[in-house]
């Protein structure tokens, strides 16, 4: 009887052993962040789960469990080069300045505007949203209207760019979000802003 | 009656995502394909994808998206990639996205989803669920590479 409860324990560690040996070929690679910041990764596979922390902390699936390895960049080189090197580029954020009350632009914000049209003839395709903002001065359908302005403004200046308008997305927040919180009625020069992401 | 008006803002909802912009396809090389609503449809640089989308690659191909979120998918030769389901509210950033390799390679970045909410965003395998935390992994399934 105990003999034969050991015989199928032991088939049982072995049936498992055999299960973590087997691989699904499906692996999990955490890359570094640009800026070396903190990264993670949670792998689950039926109940259980690794957290995979730090960069290259590498997880193969077998049939039983996450198997956690260290890969190498070498690794990443071989088996996802092609894959790499499809990534878009990166999305980039702008930010513009303007004179208050008003839709033009201020002297600083246009050198920043010449930075980012060199940004857009660099992108085979290029898609934009653009959100306007304004300080806290004047009523909430002024500042409404006055952000989608700024906002339209800088629409404009990106069609005449070349960009198709149907890729180009302007809203105007008015000043529900502002970058420096301030009580009503205050004019604020870092609040009357568009800030721009080009993809 | 307030579980039918329910059923129906649901509804509503949901038609009213189906066909909504969630991303565009930035790089394309070679043989890459969407599978929309039982067709198939080529897919070349710029054009935008969809909820439910399935995006394809042959031997020969490979495939970049930027979604909506900035979130950067990327796939190799021989990828199966499903974009299965995608809500983003721009204003929020908050939503869910949940992708799914199949088999192939996939880079990831992830997006403003994923940083605003580490529930957010899932990428599947054929035998596992990717909580993504951080931003950059890539996935593996099959011999694909």
């Amino acid at each position: 009887m105990a003999a034969s409860r050991r015989a199928a324990r032991y088939a049982l560690l072995t049936l498992v052993a055999w299960l973590a040996g087997c691989t699904t070929n499906e692996r999990i690679i955490l890359l570094p962040e640009p800026n070396g910041g903190p990264t993670s990764l949670a792998v689950r596979q039926g109940a259980r789960e690794v957290l995979l922390d730090r960069p290259y902390a590498a997880a193969e699936l077998t049939l039983a469990d996450p198997w956690r390895y260290d890969a190498t960049p070498d690794e990443v080189r071989r088996a996802f080069g092609d894959t790499l090197a499809a990534q878009p580029e990166r999305p980039a954020h702008f930010t513009l300045y303007f004179i208050e009350g008003s839709d033009d632009l201020t002297e600083d914000s246009k050198q920043t505007l010449e930075r980012m049209f060199a940004d857009l003839d660099k992108r085979a395709v290029r898609d934009v949203v653009i959100v306007g903002h304004t300080d806290t001065v004047g009523s909430d359908p002024f500042n409404d209207a006055l952000a989608k302005k700024r906002a339209d403004t800088v629409a404009t200046m990106l069609a005449a760019r070349g960009v198709d308008p149907k890729d180009i997305v302007a809203i105007g927040r008015g000043r529900r979000e502002l970058l420096i919180a301030t009580p009503p009625g205050i004019a604020e020069p870092r609040n009357r802003r568009v800030e721009i992401v080009v993809r | 009656m307030l579980r039918s008006m329910l059923a129906l803002l649901l509804a509503l909802g949901t038609s009213a995502a189906l066909g909504a912009d969630i991303g565009q396809i930035k790089v394309a090389k070679g043989t890459v394909t969407i599978e929309r609503a039982g067709a198939s449809l080529p897919a070349a640089i710029g054009t935008h994808l969809q909820a439910s989308d399935v995006v394809t690659t042959g031997g020969d191909g490979s495939v970049g998206i930027t979604m909506t979120d900035n979130s950067l998918l990327s796939a190799g030769p021989n990828s199966v990639l499903a974009l299965d389901r995608y809500d983003y509210d721009e204003v929020t950033s908050t939503g869910r996205f949940d992708a799914s390799l199949r088999k192939g390679t996939l880079a990831v970045v992830s997006g403003r989803l994923a940083q605003q909410s580490p529930d957010a965003m899932t990428v599947r395998t054929p035998s596992a669920v990717l909580g993504v935390r951080g931003t950059e992994f890539v996935v593996s399934v099959g011999d694909g590479r």
